[in-house]
């Protein structure tokens, strides 16, 4: 498969790693934002070909983990009702909510349905006119185009059976809430490399300047992630604090202009609160006014939710890369894929489930020099 | 479960993810991967306990009289949804399934029993299309189905149609198929592509459009079985991945031998309708389920034998070398991946599902 | 997050007034919207991301880079002590790559 499958080869993938190893003086610490580069360097074993002075902590680009249990919970709550068809990406089957998650509701009964794209569940709501179909709505900004088409469509349709649940949220409030954060250790980031090719780099801009943090916008493949890594150190070496373009195949500094005018179109930005993080103001997207009657939260009356929260665990600080999956006592042991203690490992990418799936049961051999 | 609560800063808030019951069973449990497994090592193995059991083979072989042949028996039960899907339907699954499961003990599959349950409203067109389907596979295979049963149960009590079958056949003297017999230094041979049965599946259930590039790879194995005997007599284990793919396969034999198993991810063959629709849905072959294909662990000396007969027969027209089996107590499977990294391979928690992030 | 991959434009077709493309991404065909990309011809290379085109591939930089990318490949000899260590395979299995 073009463009993908020539970014895992071995023989570049090492000399990347070669050149990384010749560059690096001291130890550095570099976040990836994204939930898919985490789940690609543990995948791909990328941080263990890295030298010891790179470590690799894992952020909050994992829309699943990050979506507040209210939304969650407001989600069940909605997809239980007679007459509903609730659709939903893959993701967020298996998310447990305070009592519920999507995947039992069906098994109970419940009408849920997995659809690969917004516009397929405007589809279903055209096939289906005598029950109300509603659709959640997560991700980041490369998720909000399509969320915003299905939205436009169904209005310009008159496709009154549908509305979705939105709970977006966006990229740079996170990183600026980790770096302001008092203990946060990290130095750099792999930016949001899809994030990127909708809205651009440009936002970053700002970010690296102000927290003097070199950011270099990262694809998702072996290579990228190499790449993007070497662009970085490059950087620290430097004393540099930039923002660059590694994924530039697909990454335009002024992004993708008509799918940014499709966002504009529909949302508008808000507060939101992250699961594991807490609220965090200017971070997220809610339907405007003007497609009010397709947003979810308006149309049904839910107000009996009460989230039940449990004891503490430590995806928090694994969110925000302060530790890792196997920092945690109960990492593999009271918190398993099966028995989720915390967000980071309900998610297929969260860190957590990314360490768990690909056999990351105890700390790794390199040694830390920090 | 007990859990000691843990320190976070105020600032940041208590984890809210509550715990999901774990004193009910989920459907997780059906999908053949982790929670499958605990479930039968908890519940199952420790209220039946018998030597035959134990091994937990595809199929149990059992003396017979005394001339040195055995008997196999085996059972297994369908619940397939969508019952029609490209390439096949639950008839054929439950014969082919079955049949399988005998020719991974070395067996020549003798008898089939048919059992249905059928829920009601159940329209007839249907049933007699899996009745077609089913009667279809188990003449090809050349092997009868002699006996069954019929149970009907209320609309909303049973999910339009369950098959069980079961098998009888006879294991000939001299064959000792079994994942206890798998030795350090065994080369793993894969009989062709997976992901076929479980990418086709998924899409069917889910809508996922692909272009009807994608098929079910149903097929009777005994024959491509005995094939790999008779050049290879001294093959020590057999084993089809169906649910939970063929990571389940490798993860289960490794941690029940306490053996390493090494395999090359690169070495393993992917379609590339299935590789598409992986790429894209974000799911791993190596966790989807086949319906067609075999994995034999096979003493080194005899690895090229039966190489060359799976290559020979037009079941295994695709086969590979995939790995080898290593004396590393630790059980685990380790995977060379595309980059030369390596990493650990384990049980699917659950059915794969298709994701966006 | 943000699962994407590059597929190829092998039809431009239109589906209730949005333009869309079918797309080949290796073995099978999905239908893609490409209301966010409306210059795309046949044979241009597509980012799909639930199912909405989200970038054009550039190839002249996808070139460009990838010159980079040997040239670092070049430039980093293997000092002998870097060499991978061969595995050691048990006794009797063979030793050439697997096929």
């Amino acid at each position: 498969m073009k463009y993908l499958e020539e970014y895992r080869d071995p023989e570049v993938a090492a000399g990347l790693t070669r050149e990384i190893a010749r560059t690096v003086t001291r130890p550095w610490v570099l976040m990836e934002v994204c939930g898919g580069q985490t789940h690609a360097i543990v995948r791909y074993g990328i941080d263990q070909m890295l030298p010891p002075e790179v470590e690799l902590v894992h952020g909050p680009g994992c829309p699943v983990c990050v979506t507040a249990l209210e939304t969650i919970d407001r989600a069940h709550a909605i997809a239980a009702r007679p007459n509903v068809i609730f659709a939903s990406f893959g993701d967020m089957l298996r998310v447990p909510g305070s009592h519920s998650d999507l995947l039992s509701l069906r098994g109970r009964g419940a009408d849920v349905r997995i659809v690969y794209s917004p516009l397929d569940a405007v589809a279903i709501a055209r096939s289906n006119p005598d029950k109300q179909v509603v659709f959640l709505g997560i991700g980041f900004e490369t998720t909000a185009p399509a969320n915003a088409m299905a939205l436009v469509q169904a209005k310009r349709l008159g496709v009154r059976n549908f509305s979705m649940l939105l709970s977006h949220v966006l990229v740079p409030p996170a990183i600026a809430a980790i770096v302001e954060a008092p203990d946060n250790r990290v130095q750099a980031f792999l930016g949001p490399g899809h994030v990127c090719a909708v809205v651009g780099t440009r936002e970053y801009d700002a970010l690296a300047a102000r927290y003097r943090v070199p950011i270099v916008v990262t694809g998702f493949e072996p290579i990228d992630l190499l790449e993007g890594i070497l662009m970085v150190v490059r950087q620290l070496e430097a004393g540099r604090a930039e923002v660059e373009n590694q994924y530039a195949r697909t990454v335009a500094r002024d992004g993708n202009r008509a799918a940014k005018d499709l966002i504009a179109q529909v949302f508008e930005v808000t507060d939101r609160k992250w699961r594991g993080i807490g609220a965090i103001a200017d971070s997220g997207y809610r339907i405007n006014e003007e497609y009010r009657a397709h947003d979810a939260e308006h149309l049904f009356d839910v107000d009996d939710i009460r989230t039940a929260e449990s004891s503490a665990c430590m995806s928090g600080l694994v969110l925000r890369g302060l530790k890792k999956p196997c920092d945690c006592p109960a990492f593999g042991t009271a918190c398993t894929p099966r028995t989720p203690l915390g967000a980071t490992m309900v998610s297929a990418e969260g860190a957590c489930a990314a360490y768990f799936q690909y056999g990351r049961r105890a700390k790794q051999e390199k040694t830390d020099v920090l | 479960m007990s859990s000691s609560p843990m320190e976070v800063p105020s600032l940041f808030g208590a984890c809210p993810a509550p715990r999901p019951e774990t004193e009910r069973v989920l459907l997780a449990h059906g999908s053949g991967g982790l929670l499958t497994s605990q479930l039968i090592e908890e519940m199952v193995l420790p209220a039946f306990r018998n030597p035959a059991l134990e091994l937990l083979d595809d199929q149990a072989v059992l003396p017979f009289g005394a001339g040195g042949e055995r008997i196999a028996f085996t059972t297994d039960s369908y619940v397939v949804t969508p019952l029609f899907f490209p390439g096949g339907d639950i008839g054929e699954l439950a014969v082919n399934g079955t049949i399988n499961d005998l020719a991974m003990g070395g067996a020549r599959p003798v008898a089939l029993s048919l059992a249905f349950i059928l829920e009601e409203g159940l329209p007839f067109e249907e049933l007699r299309r899996v009745i077609e389907s089913a009667r279809r596979a188990a003449a090809g295979a050349g092997v009868p189905i002699v006996t069954g049963d019929t149970k009907v149960v209320g609309r909303g009590n049973g999910d339009k149609i369950f098959i069980n079958t079961s098998g009888i056949g006879l294991v000939p003297a001299g064959v000792h198929l079994s994942s206890s017999r798998v030795a350090p230094g065994d080369v793993i041979l894969l009989s062709g592509a997976i992901g076929d049965h479980g990418a086709t599946i998924l899409a069917e259930r889910e809508g996922l459009a692909l272009g009807g590039a994608l098929a079910s790879d149903t097929a009777a194995l005994h024959e491509l079985s005995a094939e790999i005997l008779r050049a290879a007599p001294g093959t020590h284990a057999m084993r089809d991945p169906t649910r939970g793919g063929l990571a389940t396969v490798l993860v289960e034999i490794a941690s029940r031998r306490k053996l390493g198993v090494d395999v090359d991810e690169r070495s393993v063959p992917v379609h590339d309708a299935v590789r598409g629709a992986c790429e894209l849905y974000g799911l791993d072959p190596l966790l989807l389920a086949n319906e067609g294909k075999l994995v034999a662990f096979v003493p080194a000396a005899e690895a090229d034998q039966a190489l060359a007969a799976m290559r020979a027969h037009p079941l295994g027209c695709e086969a590979a070398r995939i790995g080898y089996v290593t004396g590393d107590g630790a059980g685990l499977v380790t995977l060379r991946t595309p980059l030369g990294g390596r990493r650990i391979l384990d049980l699917p928690y659950a059915e794969p599902l298709p994701r966006i992030c | 997050m943000c699962l994407g991959i590059p597929g190829e434009v092998m039809a431009l077709t239109e589906r209730d007034g949005l333009p869309f493309a079918t797309v080949r991404f290796g073995g099978v065909l999905r239908d893609v919207c490409l209301a966010c990309q409306p210059d795309v011809v046949l044979g241009d290379f597509v980012l799909v991301h639930v199912g909405l085109a989200i970038a054009k591939i550039n190839r002249e930089q996808a070139e460009r880079a990838w010159q980079v990318l040997q040239e670092i490949g070049q430039t980093a000899e293997v000092a002998p002590d870097e060499a991978v260590p061969e595995e050691v395979a048990p006794a009797n299995t063979r030793t050439e790559p697997f096929t």
